[in-house]
């Protein structure tokens, strides 16, 4: 047997508070690529297929009815919004309903941190892995808008920058609601108070100008909103346009869920 | 000289007002097999998790291979196999798949990965079920699959916790040799069970827990020659209403300064002077055996049913 170098213990500083490491969350990040590309022709087909229908029913279906907005086609307002939507959908899908099978039902979190991986390692690579998959997905959306003409092709790879930044505020929320839900069926509140309400204000499918005054300061608040206030000069190959306190609502928010997730996932799981 | 392998000072560890591990000391040297005996809810699992570092302790010090658990937890993480109480293998992944990945939390390069995982699986006889999906094995496979798994670090300190829980006999062998030729080629190894016969098998050393507390510490040779002698006697008596027949004989046997344990339907007397005892009780039918590490146990946690 080796003879390790006896170290006493006590009186050695605080505890970490925080223990992160990137090979760590590395490591954890590609067990989740793993999963996914076992069964990536299932994977990729949704964001393929869902601009399609969104496209020819609210796009040009309702778009038929409402005629031209500022100018444009009413196709090319809604597609931002639907790409913003699936920015959203994607991170925080992963983080409610997938971390949690993974922590309750498979303890894949368990059976990683008895290996040199922190708690943190796990927790910052979960949503990490969110903002990829928002990323992913938002930009495999964003090549069919592209073939639709409703979005500049050279666009496509800031779409991938917006998905991963915004993935990670989803990321960071979803992973928060996942730290106080008792069941997996705790998850629907979050969607119907939150991801529903979201996807239909926040100036997605019409302006916000349309809503009444107060109601328009309070999408201003919603994450989502700010996510369409980027991707829509995006579309319109305007990115100078691009409100900057929107950007930077986006990044702060980005740094601040996560911390938040960590925090409350830390307080429930470290008894 | 060798660093122990753990050494555990005042530790304790408490959810909320529940206390569940209540000032442990123990050192544990390197180099033996090491036995945690107790009922369900001593504290067991909690040790060992804060030993892994996935617990922290409420208080006390605790080293392990010379490393703070609470400080160090991932250099100590590294050098430590677990095999937990609870399944958790990976159910998106093949059976060598979930060793290769986990491979990868060690960052163990990938050629060097594959073979240890083909090794491993060799060792717990899964090199034909190396594709299979996790759902496909039996719950004695999948004990060896973490166990394969626990061992693709080269721990040097191997922690089990009811490796054998909910195993048929053939499976409980199985994973029995394997441990024991792991304690051949040197790995310390730490287990938990609820199981005496495993212990006595197993365990060159132990300590019996209850309420998270230790009892006792010694060989399963040595706790048997303290405790109870080296047989038992049991003496029939049959069933009464009132458990008054039972009653009576215990009466007697206390009288004569005789160590026994009552049952339904029958007492068992301990020590050089049972046998003589017990032939003035009336018995029915008198079992004279040879004392095992359950009679220990029970006389030490008592018979009252726990979950
Ligand atoms: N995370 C936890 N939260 C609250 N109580 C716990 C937790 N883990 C264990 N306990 C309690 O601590 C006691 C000891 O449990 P455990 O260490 O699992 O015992 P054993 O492994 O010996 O069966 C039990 O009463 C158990 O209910
Ligand atoms: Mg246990």
């Amino acid at each position: 047997m080796a003879d390790w170098p006896s170290v006493p213990a006590g009186n050695k500083g605080p505890v970490p508070r925080v223990d992160l490491r990137l090979g760590g969350v590395l490591a954890f990040v590609a067990r989740n690529r793993d999963v996914y590309r076992k069964t990536w022709k299932t994977n990729f087909l949704p964001p393929l297929l869902e601009p399609f229908l969104y496209l020819l029913s609210v796009g040009y279906g309702v778009g038929a009815l409402v005629g031209t907005l500022n100018g444009a086609s009413y196709a090319s307002f809604v597609a931002p919004g639907i790409l913003a939507i699936t920015v959203m959908q994607s991170a925080f899908f992963e983080t409610t309903y997938g971390s949690f099978v993974r922590l309750v039902f498979q303890r894949t979190w368990d059976a990683i941190t008895a290996t040199p991986l922190s708690l943190d390692d796990v927790l910052v690579g979960e949503m990490v892995w969110g903002a990829v998959k928002s990323a992913l997905n938002s930009t495999l959306m964003a090549v069919v808008i592209a073939g639709f003409g409703l979005l500049p092709w050279l666009a496509i790879p800031a779409v991938a920058v917006v998905g991963f930044v915004g993935g990670l505020v989803f990321a960071g929320l979803g992973l928060a609601v996942s730290a106080r839900v008792k069941s997996i069926d705790g998850f629907s509140f979050a969607m119907y108070l939150f991801i529903t309400p979201m996807m239909l204000f926040a100036g997605t499918f019409f302006p916000l100008s349309q809503l009444p005054v107060g109601a328009r300061w309070a999408a201003q608040l919603l994450p989502l909103t700010h996510v369409v206030a980027i991707l829509r000069p995006l579309a319109a190959g305007t990115p100078l346009a691009i409100p900057a306190s929107s950007a930077a609502y986006l990044v702060v928010v980005a740094l601040l869920a996560p911390a938040l997730a960590v925090w409350m996932m830390k307080r429930k799981l470290q008894t | 000289m060798s660093v122990p392998a753990v050494v555990a000072q005042g530790l304790r560890k408490s959810f909320g007002p529940l206390v569940a591990v209540d000032g442990l000391d123990l050192e544990i040297p390197v180099g033996v097999c090491f036995g945690i005996l107790g009922p369900n809810g001593a504290g067991k699992t909690t040790t060992i998790r804060m030993l892994q570092a996935q617990v922290a302790p409420t208080a006390g010090t605790l080293t392990v291979l010379g490393l703070d658990a609470v400080r160090d937890g991932r250099r100590l993480k590294a050098r430590l196999g677990i095999v937990p109480q609870e399944n958790n293998l990976d159910p998106d992944f093949s059976v060598r798949q979930n060793l290769l990945i986990y491979a990868r939390y060690y960052h163990v390069p990938r050629a060097e990965a594959e073979a240890r995982a083909d090794r491993w699986l060799a060792f717990t006889q899964l090199t034909e079920k190396k594709d299979a999906a996790i759902q496909e094995l039996s719950g004695g496979m999948k004990r060896r699959l973490i166990l394969a798994r626990a061992l693709l670090n080269d721990p040097e300190l191997l922690v089990l916790d009811e490796p054998t829980t909910g195993l048929d006999p053939q499976a409980r062998h199985t994973v029995w040799n394997a441990i024991r030729q792991l304690r051949r080629d040197g790995k310390t190894i730490l287990l938990t069970t609820h199981y005496m016969d495993e212990a006595e098998q197993l365990c060159d050393d132990l300590v019996i827990v209850d309420k998270g507390r230790i009892l006792e510490r010694g060989s399963p040779s040595a706790l048997i020659a303290k405790h109870t002698g080296s047989t038992a006697v049991e003496a029939v008596l049959g069933w009464s209403e009132d458990g008054a027949k039972v009653t009576n004989a215990s009466a007697a046997l206390t009288a004569a300064g005789v160590p026994h344990e009552k049952l339904p339907d029958r007492v068992i007397a301990y020590g050089p002077q049972a046998e003589s005892a017990v032939a003035t009780l009336g018995a029915s039918e008198v079992i004279n055996r040879r004392s095992s590490l359950e009679d220990v146990f029970l006389r030490l946690t008592g018979r009252n049913l726990r979950d």
